[in-house]
């Protein structure tokens, strides 16, 4: 079974962040949040596999229902 | 301009001219689709009942119009198949609009070789009728005008109260049949709840009467600019009416909304200022879902609404409803003719639960998304819709309603599991797919030829005839619950096989093979809602009896006890 991976895997972190935040360039924050939403359907389609995807909401979760945590 | 049919006879009860009463086997409450569907089934299982219900009219008004072709493959073993088919308006196309452009189109690409299309639309009311003329060909005894008003249950039977126009009168039965409705009389009566979920919207349901030269498909729009910011399905029914959704949004005044100087300008804007139409029917809805705990609470059983109840997308609630009846009817006449232990009436429960747990879910789905609940959730479905006019994938995550399709019993206990290895979706449990078939020179149907009992398929594919087999397949018929054998072979294999005086079926387009995996020596158990019991690469006696068994439950009493 596939696992989330969650090692460094991009070859050039720096330009992949660059390219996040150019994406968004002059955008409005309603317009950012669509781009966000439709990068994470995109993305997800490509991943393809629930356990993956699943694993990857929990991650994204963690620390969120507790005020308290970073 | 309602629709209203012919009000049905209304007949004074004998119990009221204190007659010595007879006391019951069943008692059906309720002739919506399920009520009626089940006094019919239980009549074509050789099983009398009474059927009551407070109105003397079929439903009035918008309600549902999907039926799927389980439905109409049930109809079918029911006698009103084909009338409801022949008035229905069958569809394939449906196209999905974002504001004013069409995002993408898709084919319901039904599968051929089936005698049933995936859909019909039509009228509530007109199913029911055919159903209720249906009745007079049965020794149902049909009570129009009756409320019941009181139900007691007892040791060994169940005490019903039924007020009428000339007076109350008490019934006695075995068995009650609780096809009530959503908002169940019966359940609040037993102190029984169904613990509901209520989405927060509210829809406007038009049916409109127009001569259109609208296609015969279902558009559904999202953010339309003659409606903005609100979801719109237009789907058409027979005898030129259309059946329209608005959705208004939680805030909307139910009240407001209905009166026509607030409905004409909606409709008109969307059909266009020159197109004539008259309103046939309007009412807002809020939709929700609810279930009950349990679905046999001792000698009553709950069936269709009044067990389980759906958002219409996805049109569940009738088709649903309807396959509780085919699922609870074959199992109760077996236990009342004393052939089956009355733990067979609990798998109803555990079956069609299943099955109202999967609506629910679909339907819940389909509504969350036409109705996102949170800015968040309105933003991944407006991003869904953004991109699925683009890329094909997100196609598959727009939601305006999942098509109705039977629930196959995976776990039930009347199943015995795989022995031998088959590929395909003809799993134990599984509803029976058709199949086109031949005999000399007829064409048939698959499941026509199961009917409502207990059935044996078997392929011999292109081998020859086998007398020995064929002795050992009319065995099945004198099983202690009769089997009927059904002998399927490839095209033009037939001969031989009636020489030796077999009737038998050829497998004209070789589906049945391949739906079933069939190879020669397939053998099939399918019970009498046709349904997968059991499946074999080879016919023994034995092992057909064991199945038979189970799929009467015969093993559960061998577990309890
Ligand atoms: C807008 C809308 C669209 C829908 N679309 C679809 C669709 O496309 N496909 C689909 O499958 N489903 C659809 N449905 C759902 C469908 O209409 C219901 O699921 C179906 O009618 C349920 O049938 P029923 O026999 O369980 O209950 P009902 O049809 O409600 O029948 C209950 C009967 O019980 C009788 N009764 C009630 N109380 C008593 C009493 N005390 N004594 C005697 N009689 C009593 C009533 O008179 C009534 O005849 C839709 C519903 C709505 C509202």
């Amino acid at each position: 079974m596939n696992a989330l991976q969650t090692i460094a895997r991009l070859e050039s972190p720096d330009d992949f962040y660059e390219a996040l935040i150019e994406a968004h360039g002059g955008l409005t924050d309603a317009q950012s949040e669509m781009l966000n939403a439709r990068l994470i359907l995109l993305l997800a389609n490509h991943i393809g596999d629930m356990q993956v995807l699943r694993e990857a909401l929990a991650a994204a979760r963690e620390g969120l229902d507790d005020p308290a945590a970073p | 301009m309602n629709h209203r049919l012919a009000t049905l006879p209304y007949r004074k009860a004998p119990e009221l001219d204190r007659r010595p009463a007879p006391r019951y086997r069943a008692v059906v409450v309720g002739a919506g689709p399920v009520g009626l569907c089940m006094a019919i089934d239980l009549a074509c299982h050789g099983i009398e009942c009474v059927l009551i219900d407070e109105d003397d009219r079929t439903s009035e008004g918008s309600r549902a119009i999907c039926f799927a072709k389980r439905t109409l493959e049930i109809l079918d073993r029911l006698g009103t198949g084909q009338r409801t088919v022949d008035k229905g308006v069958v569809w394939n196309l449906g196209k999905v609009f974002l504001r004013d452009r069409l995002l993408y189109q898709f084919d319901l690409l039904p599968e051929s070789g089936h005698k049933r299309p995936a859909f019909i639309n039509l009228q509530q009311y007109h199913l029911e009728q055919f159903l209720v003329e249906r009745l007079a060909g049965t020794p149902v005894d049909v009570r129009w005008r009756s409320r019941v008003t009181g139900v007691t249950v007892h040791e060994g039977g169940v005490s019903v109260t039924v007020g009428t126009p000339d007076g109350v009168y008490a019934l006695e039965c075995d068995w009650l049949l609780a096809c009530d409705g959503a908002r169940s009389p019966i359940r609040t009566t037993l102190g029984l709840e169904a613990k509901s979920q209520v989405f927060r919207d509210r829809f406007l349901i038009a049916d409109v009467k127009m001569q259109a030269s609208f296609p015969t498909e279902r558009w559904f729009w999202f953010d339309p600019p003659f409606h903005p910011g609100q979801s719109v399905l237009l789907h058409r029914q027979a005898d030129d009416l259309w059946r329209i959704d608005f959705q208004l949004g939680w805030d909307a005044d139910p009240e407001k909304e209905r009166q026509p100087q607030r409905v004409l300008p909606r409709i008109r804007a969307m059909l266009g200022e020159d197109t004539p139409f008259s309103l046939e029917w309007v009412s807002v809805y809020t939709f929700r879902c609810q279930r009950m705990d349990r679905f046999r609470h001792g000698r009553v059983f709950f069936l269709g609404d009044a067990a389980h109840q759906v958002s219409p997308f996805g049109a569940r609630g009738a088709n649903s409803g309807i396959q509780d009846a085919d699922n609870l009817a074959w199992k109760l006449a077996l236990v009342m003719q004393g052939k089956a232990p009355e733990s067979l009436l609990d798998t109803y429960e555990r079956e069609r639960m299943a099955a109202a747990d999967e609506n629910v879910l679909n339907s819940t789905r389909s509504t969350d998304f036409i109705t996102p609940k949170s800015r968040t959730s309105r933003l991944f479905r407006d991003a869904a819709l953004q991109l699925a006019g683009r890329h094909a994938f997100a196609r598959g995550l727009v939601n305006s309603g999942r098509l109705s399709l039977p629930h196959t019993y995976r776990d039930s206990p009347l199943s015995t599991p795989d022995r031998d290895s088959f590929a395909g979706r003809m799993r134990p449990g599984a509803p029976c797919a058709d199949a086109p078939l031949r005999a000399g020179d007829a064409q048939a149907w698959l499941l026509d030829q199961l009917g409502g009992a207990f059935g044996g398929m078997y392929y011999a594919g292109a081998q020859a005839p086998d007398p020995g087999l064929l002795a050992r397949l009319q065995g099945l018929s004198r099983l202690p619950l009769p089997v009927r054998p059904l002998l399927l072979c490839a095209t033009g294999c037939a001969g031989p096989w009636r020489a030796l005086g077999a009737s038998v079926f050829e497998d004209v387009e070789g589906l049945y093979a391949g739906r079933y995996d069939a190879a020669p020596g397939t053998l099939y158990l399918v019970r009498p809602d046709q349904h997968v019991a059991a499946r074999w690469r080879h016919l023994e006696l034995r092992a057909v009896r064991e199945a038979l068994a189970r799929a009467t439950g015969q093993q559960l009493e061998a577990q309890t006890a």
